[in-house]
């Protein structure tokens, strides 16, 4: 582990330290929303069909139960983009005449448990008169299809196009176009810990409290406040430990808008639990697409043009605050990847469907474009006869700072180095001797390979591109050192399993000289924190952390400030380390608890040159930077069952300066583990009516232990010159690279039967239905 | 709904005499009547094993099993793991080898684990992968976890 501090002169980041995190949530005392007790629970009663007219909800006798109808001025959830054509579509936060998904909230039931509220959700009778759904995004476009929404003619709530100049010249002069056809379908972030709120009054201040499982506290004030027509700052939300959200706990969901309601119509503590079914049903979506994307290759193999169209199913509503532009925007800006191709026309298109609502799920759109694209360099490789690596060598960007056919400016990377790296660790030739031998034997040895780029900790210029009506962005943190010389960092970002308390911590260690356990970072209260965005988008280590930087260097100053008072020292002279200010090759030294007394109760000493306490804010907007990663999957096809297991996994990555290795390889673990999962197993399937047949974990299925290979991992270090902390982002980067190494293997083995597998994910019984078109080993 | 019967459950050495509707699961009356929260509960079909808990030495999936069903058994949760500031050498093994990231489904593996490795010491590493893909954990991948209760297996053994 020293390897990551060798070099940097820091003594805490680049550690592998213990995490600050985990003694509270190894001995059961973490506090999750679930675990607050309340006077009324919720259950919401939902729609059993995907499309109809709401005729009469009749409501068992004597039980308190809220429809539309009751919720006079709450206003409905409205998310909006500036661009694109964005059609906005208004979802009420319960149910308003119109049903248009299977689990849309109609009404919430409330009693005095969770069990009670579950018993007369039962009694709740809806009479719907159904009209014909729409599920899948392709019939949707199709003419005389059913209209979700009014204000979205023919179900398009957005279209981005974009063609450069040279675009058609390029085209024309290829010596070969390759071509895919790729479906994803839907899949389901599913954090362990399902959503739930609980929402508090005060009646001395009529202040209402709301703890829930979210990812953006401060952004769930703003939206629910806005939505309830209620002053900002009666509002708090506290996003305690949570549970996983993977992007999930993103967006607002309306029910958390009616917890909130409830409590100030009640005066009381009212709370809901998600279940299991509800989360899969009616949470939120990702990933179902449909991607055609073509390439142009010179006779060199170089990539002259890429030619795509997106079409991502969005479900019912937008969400917000990222619409329902998140995927299909995500995946027009980045489909070029890591590769240098200047030439680019891209069609992409949201559609609504009498689906759930699609939003946020780690990686966004790029598991999905960088599947299209390796499979595009795959296919390529083998249209022109050669080694598939070797199409990416030749194209992979090289030179930086690049820029892309979108605009997007590439800082210094390692794409080429990290293929390299990947190639020489598995060695391929032996592999490919392998994979020849026991193919004698009918078995089938797969590899794939998986380069890409992992855009993150982007600021509000880059969300500002979207056009988005809410545009995130920065973080601000406050640092205090109190009066006792402990440290506190307040911070807007509210991380959720990522270690950011432990990672925040040794930034500020190296900074102002005091231990980790010596500083405490105080997240999800919008009481205790400053306005901030929240942890997405592999940005908080990179923006929170960058501010977090920039407010322990402020502190830094001050302290050097009083001790040069104090010792008598030039500022130049004073080293912070070890809990102390020390005069460079002296044994003069003052503790920082002292300075920090100091600055507070001894303050006329300093003739009004140092301001009194010791409290700093950084806040940090930073352009952008890029991560980078080779995957390579080595598989083995079972051709009689589809089966696929995954012999080994190898990754090379570059995140640039590594905060904490322990961390950091845990984030690139667990977004492996979901991507292979997307790759194999995890499907959520709608029925022709619009009906989820795959409500539980038996029929969604997260991979287990057993389908998560060893995974071997390669470093390198390109520290970024867009991160002030010289730090890249990596949560989303193993969830990216997955599905494409994974799908590539599948392929890989499939080889000699001549079948494609361009689906996600790639089922057993999909994997025998290509086997059988082709007439191969049924 | 229902009328209540009146019980004890016995958790980590505590006797808490409550009254639960028989279709009461464990998993709630731990949480719910017992008040003790470390216990979650992730799926409440028996599928995600977050409320893992050992009951009679056994691990048990506590949203499977009635409170009634339960009645005079021993239950044990991850708040009795840790012997006062001494954390149990599965927690520490967490700890070091970084098997929990948010933390929700890690009661459930350490119970699951422990009581595992106390019924069967010499557990073949991969009848331990057996046992562990009975959980789910969205967040580590499982390596790290695997790698926790094999560290920790070695510890329990006294090795």
């Amino acid at each position: 582990m020293t390897a990551h501090t060798k070099g940097s002169g820091l003594k805490w980041v680049g550690r592998a330290i213990r995490r600050l995190e985990d003694p509270a949530l190894l001995t059961g005392h973490g506090r999750f929303t679930a675990d607050l007790p309340a006077a009324h629970w919720v259950r919401f009663v939902r729609s059993p069909v995907a499309a109809g007219r709401l005729r009469r909800i009749a409501k068992p006798d004597g039980a308190f139960v809220v429809t539309a109808a009751d919720l006079a001025g709450v206003k409905p959830i409205l998310p909006m983009l500036h661009k694109f054509d964005y059609r906005p579509v208004a979802q009420p936060v319960l149910a308003d005449g119109v049903v248009r998904f299977v689990g849309e909230p109609v009404a919430a039931v409330v009693a005095s448990s969770a069990a009670a509220a579950e018993d007369i959700a039962d009694q709740v009778e809806l009479s719907i008169d159904a009209t014909a759904p729409v599920v899948d995004a392709r019939d949707a476009l199709s003419p005389g299809a059913p209209q979700i929404h009014a204000e979205a003619l023919g179900n398009v709530i957005l279209e981005g196009k974009v063609k450069t100049a040279g675009f058609d010249v390029a085209w024309s002069a290829a010596h070969k176009h390759v071509r895919v056809e790729l479906r994803s379908h839907r899949q389901n972030a599913t954090p362990m810990e399902a959503r739930a709120a609980h929402a508090a009054y005060d009646v001395a201040t009529g202040r209402v409290t709301l703890t829930c499982t979210t990812q953006m506290p401060h952004l769930m004030r703003t939206a629910i406040a806005d939505v309830l027509g209620m002053p900002e700052s009666d509002l708090r939300v506290i996003a305690p430990d949570v549970g996983g959200g993977f992007g999930q706990k993103m967006s607002l969901c309306a029910e958390y808008v009616v917890v909130v309601w409830l409590s100030r119509e009640l005066k009381s503590s009212v709370a809901w639990t998600e279940d299991r079914r509800e989360n899969l049903i009616a949470s939120f979506h990702a990933r179902d697409q449909y991607i055609t994307l073509e390439g142009a290759f010179d006779k060199n193999v170089k990539l002259l043009a890429l030619k795509t169209d997106i079409i991502s199913n969005v479900g019912a509503y937008s969400c917000f605050p990222t619409t329902s532009g998140v995927e299909p925007l995500m995946a027009m800006a980045e489909m070029p990847g890591p590769y240098d191709v200047q030439q680019y026309q891209c069609r992409a298109r949201g559609v609504l469907t009498n689906t759930c609502t699609m939003a946020a799920y780690r990686g966004v759109s790029r598991p999905i474009i960088t599947l299209a694209l390796e499979r595009l360099m795959d296919k390529a490789g083998a249209a022109f006869g050669i080694d598939p690596v070797d199409v990416r060598r030749r194209n992979l960007i090289d030179k930086f700072p690049y820029t892309s056919a979108m605009g997007l400016v590439f800082d210094e990377a390692s794409y080429q180095q990290t293929l390299e790296m990947a190639v020489k660790a598995v060695d391929l030739p032996a592999f490919r001797a392998r994979q020849k031998e026991v193919r004698q034997q009918g078995r089938h040895l797969g590899i794939g390979f998986a380069t890409f780029s992992e855009r993150t900790g982007y600021g509000s210029p880059a969300f500002a591109a979207r056009g988005m009506e809410i545009t995130p962005g920065w973080e601000t943190v406050i640092l205090t050192v109190d009066p006792s010389g402990f440290v506190e960092a307040r911070v807007g970002s509210s991380p959720h399993g990522q270690g950011l308390r432990t990672t925040l911590a040794q930034i500020i260690a190296d900074e102002i000289g005091v231990p980790p356990e010596r500083i405490r970072i105080v997240h999800g209260d919008t009481d205790r924190t400053p306005y901030g965005w929240g942890t997405f988008a592999s940005r908080s280590l990179v923006i929170s952390g960058g501010a977090t930087l920039i407010a322990a260097q402020k502190v830094r100053a001050k302290l050097i400030k009083i001790a040069s008072h104090l010792l008598e020292a030039a500022p130049h002279d004073i080293v912070l380390e070890d809990g102390a200010a020390k005069v460079a090759g002296t044994d003069r030294s003052v503790p920082i608890a002292a300075l920090a007394r100091e600055a507070y109760t001894q303050t006329h000493r300093f003739n009004g040159e140092i301001e009194p306490g010791l409290t700093e804010t950084g806040t940090y907007d930073p352009p952008g930077t890029f991560s980078n990663a080779c995957h390579v999957a080595m598989v083995e096809v079972d051709i009689k069952t589809g089966k696929v297991a995954i012999e080994k996994y190898v990754v090379a990555e570059d995140a640039g300066r590594i905060i904490n290795p322990m961390i950091a390889d845990g984030q690139v673990h667990g977004g492996i583990a979901q991507g292979i999962g997307n790759a194999l197993l995890e499907e959520i399937v709608y029925d022709e009516s619009g009906g989820v047949l795959t409500a539980n974990l038996a029929d969604y299925m997260p991979p287990t232990a057993r389908e998560i290979p060893p995974i071997e991992l390669h470093h390198m270090e390109t520290p970024s010159t867009q991160s002030v902390t010289k730090a890249k982002g990596l949560g989303e980067g193993g969830t990216i690279g997955a599905p494409a190494a994974v799908i590539n293997a599948i392929n890989d083995a499939l080889s000699t039967f001549g079948v494609e597998i361009n689906e996600m994910p790639a089922t057993p019984q999909r994997i025998r239905a290509a086997l059988r078109a082709r007439g191969s080993a049924a | 709904m229902s009328e209540k019967t009146n019980i004890t459950l016995t958790i980590n050495g505590s006797d808490h005499a409550i009254a639960v509707e028989p279709r009461r699961t464990l998993a709630d009356a731990i949480r719910e009547d017992c008040g003790q929260s470390g216990t979650h509960i992730g799926c409440e079909h028996g599928i995600c094993g977050a409320c893992t808990v050992i009951v009679d030495g056994a691990p048990v999936r506590s949203c499977l099993m009635f409170a009634v069903q339960a009645n005079g058994k021993r239950i044990r949760t991850v708040e009795g793991l840790a012997n006062g500031d001494t954390l149990h050498p599965m927690q520490q093994a967490f700890m070091d080898h970084h098997g929990l990231q948010c933390g929700f489904c890690t009661p459930g593996f350490l119970m699951l684990a422990v009581g595992v490795l106390e019924r069967e010491p010499d557990i073949s590493d991969d009848d331990l992968l057996d046992v562990l893909s009975s959980n789910l954990c969205r967040c580590t991948g499982y390596q790290n976890i695997i790698k926790a209760v094999r560290a920790a297996a070695k510890e329990m053994r006294g090795k």
